[in-house]
């Protein structure tokens, strides 16, 4: 099977800036995937409202790992219910030609970003 | 100038060797023939073709009447299985073999066995090797054919033919070996192993792609699977591709034993380097004699293999793995499963195989790149810390 990948996804791949754990973070979210192996853990610090600081942890392949990092650059910054509305689509779209077999990837960036952020919700309901 | 690539996927394909390219290349141009014909030019194709035969043959200690040429290995095991079983399904129709074969033999039984043939799918021990013992027991009155691979081109493991083969000659049952990955790397005889059928093929060893053979001793009874023309003695029909037989039998002709020797040396050197250097690596398939002399294959925790892959892409490191993720299916490889591989252990993994072109400088290479890798890699995993923290030393100069 011919994997071709970007040279977006490449550069997000091998240089990724936003790999990381955060002990003092507001939220945190992992997502798995069995079938492919991917699991991303997603952790976020949230300021007035924006996502201040957003760090990752994957396990997986080139396109799982550029996933995340491309959701993590495009996130960091944005206010929490813009980052709420970033899709699988849109970090594919800016990835440029994700592999459809590599979709998911995607998809599970933003179920763990979605956890991470009722994660620090929740915490914060509770103070 | 373009970088200079370190190519460690040969059980994939490998390089052409020049002398072979300059085989082939007059049956491209001047004489191109056709080897039934009755004229002079067809005369040359036939020759050619023949001598392709007989030094195919002589590799295996077969007779050049016994030598089947097909468009390659995935053929040949079509070839042999579909062959021997219709041929034979008055008698019986029972098919034995291993969960480790190749996609050609597994899908060709899955195949089978819709048409009313029952195949038993033995099991193999944690090294990949599947017990005489196992396939003994497994024949029954109603059993035609076993056919086990030779040498697995994921593992690397090389099954004991000559044993499965006494017991199937006992037995008076046909057993055919899919050799393409193990042809001219470790003997195969096919009167010392009392083998049936045979598939060869010539990409793995510096021929082109595209042709392949089955051997099938004399006096088995096997259908053609490719009719109409009469070529191969009715057994396949088509006009040989005489360039690439050309090719293939150069490929056979200019191996040699120092080849092996060489990659044993490079193998084990990348074998030992690696599990010194790297925590948390696991060696899939057995060391030693009994491994194929240019495989090597790792699973590595706590991180994925096309990611692997990926980097040593980067640094100019062709290489394979049976992670999931590198599947069109995204099922992770069945053969390390088989050897009782959990799924993270086999997407965990990363295959290189060597060829008589690697160099002790490739190697050194790799065993510089690999452990930086795998420590990036385990930096992005979330599991990365529960690996077992040893020290990576660097390897001697």
């Amino acid at each position: 099977m011919v994997l071709k990948y970007s040279k977006v996804t490449l550069s997000k791949f091998m240089d990724p800036q936003h790999v990381g754990e955060m002990p003092d973070a507001d939220g945190v979210g992992e997502e798995g995937n069995f079938k492919c192996g991917d699991v991303m853990k997603i952790f976020i610090k949230i300021k007035e409202d924006k996502i201040e600081k957003i760090r990752f942890q994957t396990y997986g392949c080139v396109a799982a790992i550029a996933s995340t990092e491309m959701m993590c650059s495009m996130v960091e910054g944005m206010s929490v219910e813009e980052a709420k509305k970033v899709t699988p689509q849109t970090i594919s779209q800016r990835l440029e030609d994700v592999p459809p077999i590599k979709h998911h990837c995607s998809i599970l960036g933003t179920y763990a970003l979605q956890k991470a952020i009722e994660d620090a919700q929740k915490k914060e309901n509770k103070k | 100038m373009s970088k200079q690539i370190i190519y460690l996927d040969n059980a994939a394909t490998t390089k052409l060797d020049e002398t072979v390219l300059e085989a082939m290349m007059p049956f491209f141009k001047e004489s191109y023939g056709n080897p039934s014909s009755i004229h002079q030019k067809g005369l040359e194709a036939y020759d050619a073709v023949e001598q392709a035969r007989k030094h195919i043959a002589d590799s295996i200690q077969a007779s050049p009447q016994e030598i089947y040429f097909t468009s390659g290995g995935s053929e040949a095991n079509n070839f042999a299985l579909k062959g021997i079983a219709f041929a034979n399904k008055e008698k019986g129709k029972h098919i034995i073999t291993t969960k480790i074969e190749h996609k050609s033999i597994l899908d060709a039984c899955k195949w089978l066995e819709q048409q009313g043939f029952e195949v038993t799918y033995l099991d193999v021990d944690e090294q990949g090797f599947v017990s005489p013992k196992a396939v003994e027991q497994a024949i029954r009155k109603d059993t035609i054919l076993v056919s086990v691979i030779h040498g697995n081109n994921e593992i690397g493991t090389i099954q004991n033919l000559k044993a499965i083969g006494v017991i199937c000659a006992k037995n008076n049952v046909y057993l055919h070996s899919d050799a393409c990955q193990s042809y001219m790397k470790t003997p195969i005889s096919v009167t010392q192993q009392a083998l049936s059928a045979v598939s060869l093929n010539a990409h793995k060893l510096h021929g082109p792609k595209g042709i392949g053979a089955l051997y099938i001793r004399k006096g088995t009874k096997i259908e053609a699977l490719i009719h109409g023309g009469g070529q191969e003695k009715g057994m396949r029909g088509g006009t040989e591709n005489v360039p690439l037989i050309a090719g293939f039998g150069q490929a056979i002709k200019s191996y040699k034993k120092t080849h092996n020797k060489h990659m044993q040396e490079l193998r084990d050197t990348l074998i030992n380097g690696v599990l010194n250097t790297i925590s948390g690596v696991r060696l899939n398939g057995p060391q030693g004699e009994q491994r194929l002399v240019n495989n090597i294959n790792f699973s590595f925790q706590a991180i994925e293999g096309e990611a692997i892959g990926g980097l040593l892409d980067h640094k100019y490191i062709c290489s394979s793995t049976g992670s999931a993720c590198s599947s069109a299916s995204l099922d992770a490889s069945y053969v390390l499963k088989a050897i009782g591989l959990s799924h993270e252990q086999a997407n965990g993994s990363l295959r290189l195989s060597l060829s008589k072109y690697t160099t002790y400088e490739d190697i050194k290479k790799v065993l510089k790149e690999l452990p930086p890798i795998v420590t990036k890699l385990r930096k992005i995993s979330p599991f990365g810390t529960q690996v077992d923290p040893k020290t990576t030393k660097t390897t001697k100069e």
